[in-house]
């Protein structure tokens, strides 16, 4: 699949060079300067919106029933990367994007910088709900300034630890509270023939959730440049912390999602995977030999008694530029992403783990799990995003800085390089993409 | 694709080497010029390990697709474990009131349809090329050459800023109208034409009293009807296959064909673990319609081949 997506980047890549080319010249005046105005239209509309999340669709009837005058039409396609974000961004240049789109935090810059969002901060139903949502999860639709808003936060991925209770038991280890601990832990695991965890050379946004947590920034935006901190103390602190596991061969590296990956941890292999909350489908999936021995605690801590969490995915949904009802696609995205009967819909048929306070407390996710020996692992992830560290940014190239970083952790994993020298690389590139695109890079 | 990169190639299990041996070592009956058996053996070796290396990943697939999803990552990938196909297949077909059926009709209309329509241009503008005497014919011909050149995938982007323009994308025609055109067709039923069909004939056929138009449809289309199966299949699988166009024209789940949907899903495995099964089963039944269209036109196109390579 990694392979896939790659090839499709690329050939995306090569074919929007290309449309550029073409287009730049009959291009003008197409979107306006001037923000839109926030008012009802006074007459039917019917919106579109884009979304790759599987069942979404069952919310939007519930809305469509419930709203004969506003009708919400729903596209799909692949997930974000995997071309969708490539389609609005040839949608906004060809002139007809959707009314609303699913955005993923961390691509949100990228499209605020290609000037492809509305901003909802003229829209008062939007702005009044922002205390509804996890103070972090709207500083990602922010993007940390005051009077800006590009999307309604829907989901997010607190990351706690999912263990082996049944294997730390049997041989004894007490399950790490600590960086320090989940070391040492590492060590007794090797011995007893497993290892403690996978560390993926292609999931460049779970080391992101350990920097975060760690109190990292990659990037910073003051208005005017970008900063980039790929090397900040934080970044490298996490990665001499793993290349030491992956050098002592205290951790496997398998790349994720695949089959062999997926046996590691059905095999008992891996005994414990720092994930996000929506990780827990994937283990019951995954390793669906291990049903009942599995259990979820808070994060290993850098300091004794910390209380830091870090995150994984989630999603906004923004409205696009150019969009003639910007009134009711922001009353739309307001209630998929508040009211109780569309959170509700959205975590039963799509799993989606919502980015409100009150989602939080669904029935739903109050229940023990069965997978997980009932334990009300929903608990802990909901304690973890209390913990999240609001004041994470992200850039506005993501995508090439996944990409090189990434080349230098699959390095890094068959030990030719290590993660630090990925980290300086992707700094360099990034900086250098940003400066190619004309956005002001601080030194 | 992850379902692809499952099975390692290199290993060797029971159930299917003998098989894929025996079927590239059952290969020297013909009655070519004598050669050492050294080179001969090495040859078959060569071929042995071709065949494992086609066979192995549909064997996997196939193997795959019958099992349950706790199955798929406990058991041996290449040997059957408990048999879930059927269960599978109806999991599959009720997935989303069957949305899976839907798209596998569109790229039977999108494959069919457009490859029938594609092979009847490129089979008059071929024959036209050939068969006709006009003013700046080498330069059409040469434009179209230069068509061949010109990846799928680089027009792709264009085409999509054209049909925005005349609001056609999202709709069957943007994946259509594009699918029925067919360079490297106009050049093989040119070449065959060429080739096959007499001045003589035609001439004869003029003399009876035939229009251009019943001449090409009653004469000639015979004479060049390898080429044309041909040209069909050929596009036929191009069409099938192509993958990229789809993903910038489609936002409609209605109108995706099996290719583009079965990406789609498999683009969100990591979060939604019940699709893996899916896109497996998905990927194996999409290939059958494939397969029946070449079992039923091999006759034709082992001619057509045939015949185009030794004139």
């Amino acid at each position: 699949m990694r392979h896939t997506k790659r090839a499709v980047t690329a050939a995306l890549l090569t074919s929007v060079a290309l449309a550029m080319t073409a287009c730049a010249a009959g291009d003008s005046g197409s979107g306006g300067g001037e923000a839109a105005a926030c008012e009802p239209a006074g007459e039917d509309v019917t919106l579109t919106f884009t979304s790759w999340i599987p069942g979404i669709e069952d919310a939007v009837a519930i809305w469509n029933e419930e709203n004969p005058d506003i009708q919400v039409e729903v596209q799909t396609g692949p997930s974000g990367n995997a071309g969708t974000y490539q389609n609005f961004f040839n949608q906004l240049e060809a002139g007809n994007a959707p009314d609303l789109g699913q955005i993923e935090y961390d691509a949100l810059p990228n499209f605020r910088v290609q000037d492809g969002l509305e901003n909802l901060a003229a829209c008062e139903d939007v702005v009044a709900a922002s205390d509804q949502f996890l103070d972090w999860t709207w500083s990602q639709v922010t993007l940390g300034t005051e009077d800006e808003v590009y999307g309604v936060p829907q989901d997010q991925g607190p990351m706690a630890l999912f263990y082996r209770s049944d294997l730390f038991e049997q041989n004894g280890i007490e399950v790490p509270t600590t960086w320090e601990e989940y070391r040492e832990a590492a060590v007794k695991v090797r011995e007893a023939g497993g290892y403690i965890t996978n560390f993926s050379q292609t999931d460049i946004n779970q080391f992101a959730g350990f920097v975060w947590q760690a109190g990292g920034q990659w990037f910073a935006n003051d208005g005017d440049a970008w900063t980039v901190e790929l090397t900040s103390d934080e970044s490298v602190k996490v990665a001499d912390y793993w290349q030491d596991l992956l050098e002592n061969d205290l951790v496997s590296s398998y790349p994720a999602w695949t089959d062999e990956w997926n046996n590691a941890y059905n095999s008992g292999e891996v005994w414990t995977w720092n994930s996000a909350v929506w990780g827990a489908n994937s283990i019951s999936s995954g390793a669906p030999d291990t049903a009942g021995n599995w259990s979820v605690a808070l994060a290993p801590q850098w300091e004794d008694g910390g209380t830091a969490a870090g995150n994984w995915g989630g999603s906004s949904i923004a409205v696009f530029k150019g969009t003639d009802h910007l009134y009711e696609a922001a009353k739309f995205a307001l209630w998929l992403n508040t009211s109780e009967e569309a959170l509700t819909s959205l975590n039963q048929t799509a799993a989606i783990y919502p980015a409100t306070t009150a989602g939080l407390e669904l029935p739903t996710l109050t229940e023990g799990v069965e997978f997980y020996g009932g334990q009300p692992i929903y608990d802990v992830f909901a304690e973890a995003a209390e913990q999240v560290n609001p004041d994470f940014v992200w850039g506005p190239t993501m995508t090439q800085t996944y990409a090189d970083v990434s080349d230098g952790f699959k390095a890094a994993a068959s030990g030719t390089g290590t993660l630090t020298e990925a980290l300086e690389k992707g700094q360099e590139s990034t900086i250098a993409t940003l400066e190619a695109q004309s956005i002001p890079v601080a030194e | 694709m992850s379902t692809a990169t499952g099975p390692d190639a290199t290993s060797t299990s029971p159930a299917v080497n003998p098989r894929a041996l025996a079927r590239g070592g059952s290969a020297p009956t013909a009655r070519g010029p004598r050669e050492s058996i050294l080179s001969r053996t090495g040859a078959m070796l060569v071929m042995a390990i071709f065949t494992l290396y086609f066979l192995v990943p549909i064997w996997w697939l196939l193997v795959a697709s019958t099992k349950s999803r706790g199955d798929l990552f406990s058991t041996n990938p290449l040997w059957f474990a408990d048999f879930q196909l059927f269960q599978n297949i109806a999991g599959l077909f009720s997935y989303r009131d069957g949305v899976y059926l839907r798209w596998i009709l569109n790229s039977i209309l999108y494959a069919g349809f457009g490859a029938v329509v594609a092979t009847l241009l490129a089979g008059m503008c071929g024959y036209a090329l050939a068969k006709y005497r006009f003013p700046g014919r080498e330069t059409i011909f040469n434009v179209v050459l230069g068509g061949v050149l010109v990846p799928a995938t680089a027009l792709a982007l264009p085409l999509f800023l054209l049909f925005s323009r005349v609001q056609l994308t999202d709709t069957f025609w943007a994946v259509f109208l594009p699918s029925v055109v067919s360079p490297f067709g106009v050049y093989l039923a040119r070449v065959f034409a060429e080739a096959s069909v007499p001045d003589e004939l035609l001439e004869a056929s003029r003399l009876d009293g035939a229009g251009e138009l019943r001449t090409f449809f009653t004469v000639s289309i015979r004479l060049m009807f390898p080429a044309l199966i041909t040209v069909f299949l050929f596009q036929f699988v191009t069409i099938w296959n192509n993958f990229f166009l789809p993903l910038i024209m489609l936002r409609s789940e209605d109108l995706f064909p099996v290719t583009y949907g079965l990406y789609a899903w498999n683009s969100t495995i990591n979060q939604f673990p019940e699709l893996r099964t899916f896109v497996l089963v998905g990927s194996l039944l999409s290939i059958v319609p494939l397969i029946i269209t070449f079992l039923l036109l091999q006759r034709y196109w082992r001619t057509g081949l045939g015949t185009g390579a030794l004139k």
